[in-house]
């Protein structure tokens, strides 16, 4: 009766491939009408005057003078208002709400706001204003770069993503009795909650948060949802109906959040054979118009910046600045991609300015079991950025290839990445996550705030549980993420609901196997009575974090990755085609080795996309292509084959040795994708590689060392 | 307007330019035609009209009239049971499109002939590998491999 280690099929499985599933806009309440939000249309300025061109009769109107609490969107620093009341930070600041029960009724009404336009900052490199900054600081760099033979320098930049979900956010408001339901998509039901309460004014039992079955998130359902949540629960209360506040995809493309644009620069020191001295790297990340979640992302991204390598003289100073654009916010890998992305389109340049081998380079460099990273911390015992570079590059045949295909039309390149798993820093203890189990007739039911976004949180957790209990998985249930009945178990995001939340439910099964004492649940309830276990997060032993100092155990334990890239270009277009990618990542133990796979299937694709296709293009602020016809993703026909190989570490804090997974698969096709076009002689640096980069971009001379390096 | 719904005779009043999939979803209460986009790009809408796969968020229902329209409801097929199977569904919010789109396929499609079909059909959290593997065979498209890490 094992179940952890098994392919078992997702619990919802045949619900949503047979159209049966409910997600959000397949809700309908009695009297509910439908939501709409005025906003902005300039980036910067002052809000002078807003005239309702409409009738009113049979609307609810709502602008921020409802607001029975305060006007915030509360998350990490309260400085974003749920509605405007004056100033003007962003394009798409929401102004007013408008509620009605005809959809065209809605649509069809016209406000005009009346505002006086400020000088816009556009440029993260000219804003006055950073969000935060930091300082992660190891060894002494001026030693470092004394003991190289070689520097090499360079700039990196990546730029927005939209996460494109295909479900786009949604909300329904329910009122009554002086409180407020809310269901909807989204990643995180307590930040809702918290984020209600602060707006509405209302105690914490008066707000109710339910995650219907969401339709993807990528981390775009992390903290926007508090926003639209506190829209059409305001709209609720206002009007005493259910409102529905589904966005239509060109406003949640326009108007919510995006990975943060980057600009990285490194410097690094390297002897003649191959050891790397020293790295100077300066991350710099636009977070747009308030400050989300940008810290933590700059906090991941600079923990990140050095790539999976050992170096003993290392400086990385980070900023993530305010400009007059919609908030970056969460994506998958949060901050890490960006950096990454740098770190090992750098290392390939290294190994072209010492003429060494990129494998031989990154062996010889690579973070080993008991090395110590930039911030002081200790590897374990599973650290495994060696294995996963050799599987790869065998599976790939990476040197025949590349020795092939010099002078073709084909190119091959390849990344080392890695990826911490679960809360930075001290977040995990701050967080305080709870989990609980109770014992039903047949079996056991979970109750936890983690989400099912299609990731197989349900399904994954059902099988820990099973495993510790020796039952069949279809007596493990997963109650409903509602504030009103599970715990607080923190946020579903940083690869951390297996590794973490697994981890507690791990803890609650063994306690409630102690007390059955080999009675059946149904015997067990009858003699004693109703039984719920219920445990907190403690760290793991001998972890520590100083968030002052950025020094420590920056996570509990990493995630390791080698993506091999193989690529055409097209000689008439400048496409670049991703042909095969093969993905090797070490996440301790696979609980569900197909919904594993999945992960690194998907964030691949997602990484691919990202890489080569994927472009936010803004005018004055404001998203110019926000619409799926000229922000493209991938399709089945730009994906090409993913060969997924699983190593197995196991991390003796994880459930059954898992760590996390989700996330990481997103850093390494970037820069796998730059480097096999850098194989091709194309001197790339950013992303995505459209072909107008590509017929622009300089050429690699094989004989010349690449501009940027200063031979001393 | 009328036209055959999943096999039944349907009278639906609704003016005749909205848009089907509304008309599915409200109208009908058949909710398991999902709208992703709205502009005829993502597929989730996908649905069979005269047994080819349209989206039905470009279709107005005039287009319809005594037409027979098969949504994933009225829908008879394992290809459910094959994409759960392999991975092929993750959110899910897409599924129910990549299941009529692949309804037209015959028997054993090759990959190519998997991708080219759902090429109108975006997913954004399986990568297609799991739809792949699923309609075309894990012949075609071979599952992951999990093996131990050698620790040194």
């Amino acid at each position: 009766m094992r179940s952890v280690g098994r392919s078992v099929p997702r619990k919802e499985g045949l619900d949503k491939a047979r159209g049966r599933s409910r997600y959000v806009d397949d809700l309908r309440f009695p009297g509910m009408l439908f939501g709409r939000t005025i906003r902005t249309t300039l980036p910067a300025g002052e809000l002078l005057a807003v005239r309702l061109d409409f009738d009113t009769a049979g609307f609810t109107v709502v602008d921020h003078r409802d607001i029975p609490g305060r006007n915030v969107v509360a998350l990490i620093q309260d400085d974003q208002p749920c509605l405007v009341e004056r100033a003007i930070r962003h394009a798409e600041e929401p102004v007013l709400l408008l509620a009605h029960e005809d959809r065209e009724a809605l649509h069809a009404a016209t406000v005009r706001l009346e505002c006086r336009p400020a000088e816009p900052v556009l440029d993260p490199e000219r804003s006055p204003s950073a969000f935060k900054e930091l300082t992660i600081e190891k060894g002494d760099l001026a030693r470092g770069f004394a003991e190289a033979d070689l520097v090499v320098e360079g700039e990196y930049r990546t730029g927005r993503q939209e996460h494109v979900y295909i479900e786009p956010n949604g909300v329904i408001a329910v009122p009554g009795d002086g409180a407020v339901t809310v269901y909807g998509s989204l990643q995180c039901p307590y930040y809702v909650h918290k984020a209600l309460v602060a707006l509405l004014g209302l105690p914490h039992e008066k707000v109710r948060v339910v995650q219907t079955e969401t339709g993807g998130g990528f981390g775009g359902k992390e903290d926007y949802p508090s926003i639209i949540a506190g829209h059409a629960a305001l709209l609720a209360l206002k009007s005493g109906r259910p409102v529905k506040l589904v966005y239509d995809r060109l406003e949640d493309m326009a108007a919510t959040t995006k990975r943060h644009p980057s600009i990285v620069r490194h410097r690094t020191g390297v002897t003649r054979d191959g050891r790397i001295t020293a790295m100077e790297i300066d991350v710099l990340l636009d977070g747009g118009a308030y400050c989300t979640l940008s810290p933590v992302v700059l906090s991941r991204g600079c923990l990140h910046a050095t790539g999976p390598y050992r170096c003993e003289n290392v400086r990385v100073h980070g900023r993530v600045v305010m400009t007059n654009t919609p908030p970056s916010g969460a994506f998958r890998g949060f901050g890490a991609p960006q950096t990454v992305f740098a770190a090992e389109v750098q290392m390939d340049r290294v190994a072209e300015a010492t003429g060494l081998d990129p494998v031989r380079l990154r062996e010889s460099n690579a973070l080993r079991p008991g090395d110590t990273m930039a911030t002081g911390q200790r590897l374990g015992e599973d650290a495994s950025a060696l294995a996963v570079l050799r599987e790869a590059v065998l599976r790939s045949d990476f040197h025949r290839k590349r020795r092939a295909w010099r002078g073709t039309n084909r190119g091959i390149g390849l990344s080392l990445f890695f990826h911490g798993a679960g809360f930075t820093g001290s977040g995990e203890v701050m967080l305080a996550s709870r989990a609980a189990l109770e014992l039903r007739p047949r079996g056991a039911r979970i109750l936890v705030g983690s989400t099912e976004m299609g990731q197989g949180t349900r399904t994954t957790l059902a099988q820990i549980v099973a495993e510790v209990l020796s039952l069949p998985l279809d007596r493990v249930e997963v109650a409903d993420p509602d504030t009103a009945r599970v715990p607080d178990s923190g946020p579903t995001v940083a690869s951390r609901t297996c590794m973490v939340v697994g981890g507690l439910l791990k803890a609650c099964a063994e306690e409630m196997k102690e007390r059955l004492g080999g009675l059946s649940p149904a015997i067990y309830l009858k003699r004693h009575g109703p039984l719920t276990i219920t445990r907190e997060y403690a760290p793991p032993p001998g972890i520590g974090w100083d968030d002052a100092t950025y020094r420590g155990d920056a996570y509990a334990t990493y995630g390791w990755g080698c993506d091999v890239a193989e690529v055409e270009l097209d000689p008439v277009t400048y496409e670049v085609r991703p042909t095969r990618v093969t993905a090797v990542v070490e996440i301790g133990r696979a609980v569900n080795p197909l919904m594993a796979a999945g992960q690194v299937e998907g964030g691949t694709a997602q990484g691919l996309g990202y890489a080569l296709l994927e472009e936010v293009v803004l005018r004055e602020g404001r998203m110019a292509n926000a619409q799926l016809t000229n922000y493209l993703i991938p399709t089945t026909l730009d994906t090409p084959p993913v060969d997924v190989t699983i190593l197995e570490s196991p991390y003796r804090h994880g459930p059954f040795g898992a760590k996390g997974v989700g996330e990481m698969p997103m850093s390494g096709p970037g820069p796998a994708v730059a480097n096999a076009v850098r194989h091709l002689g194309k001197d790339v640096r950013s992303l995505p590689i459209t072909p107008e980069k590509v017929l622009e971009c300089a050429s690699l001379s094989t004989a010349d060392a690449p501009t940027s390096t200063h031979r001393r | 307007m009328r036209f055959s719904l999943n096999g039944r005779r349907t009278d639906v009043d609704a003016p005749p330019l909205k848009r089907l999939l509304d008309v599915l979803r409200e109208d009908c209460l058949l909710t398991g035609t999902k709208e992703g986009c709205g502009e005829g790009e993502c597929g989730a809408c996908t649905v069979l009209v005269d047994g080819v796969p349209v989206n039905s968020c470009l279709v107005p229902l005039a287009h319809v009239r005594g037409r027979r329209v098969t949504t994933i409801e009225g829908l008879r097929s394992r290809l459910p049971e094959a994409l759960v199977r392999e991975g092929g569904t993750q959110c899910g919010i897409c599924t129910p499109g990549v299941v009529m789109a692949a309804a037209t396929l015959g028997p054993r499609p090759t990959a190519a002939r998997v991708r080219e079909a759902l090429a109108g059909n975006l997913c954004r959290c399986t990568g297609y590998a799991g739809i792949v593997r699923a309609l075309a065979g894990a012949r075609a498209a071979p599952p992951p491999r999990v093996r131990r890490a050698r620790r040194r």
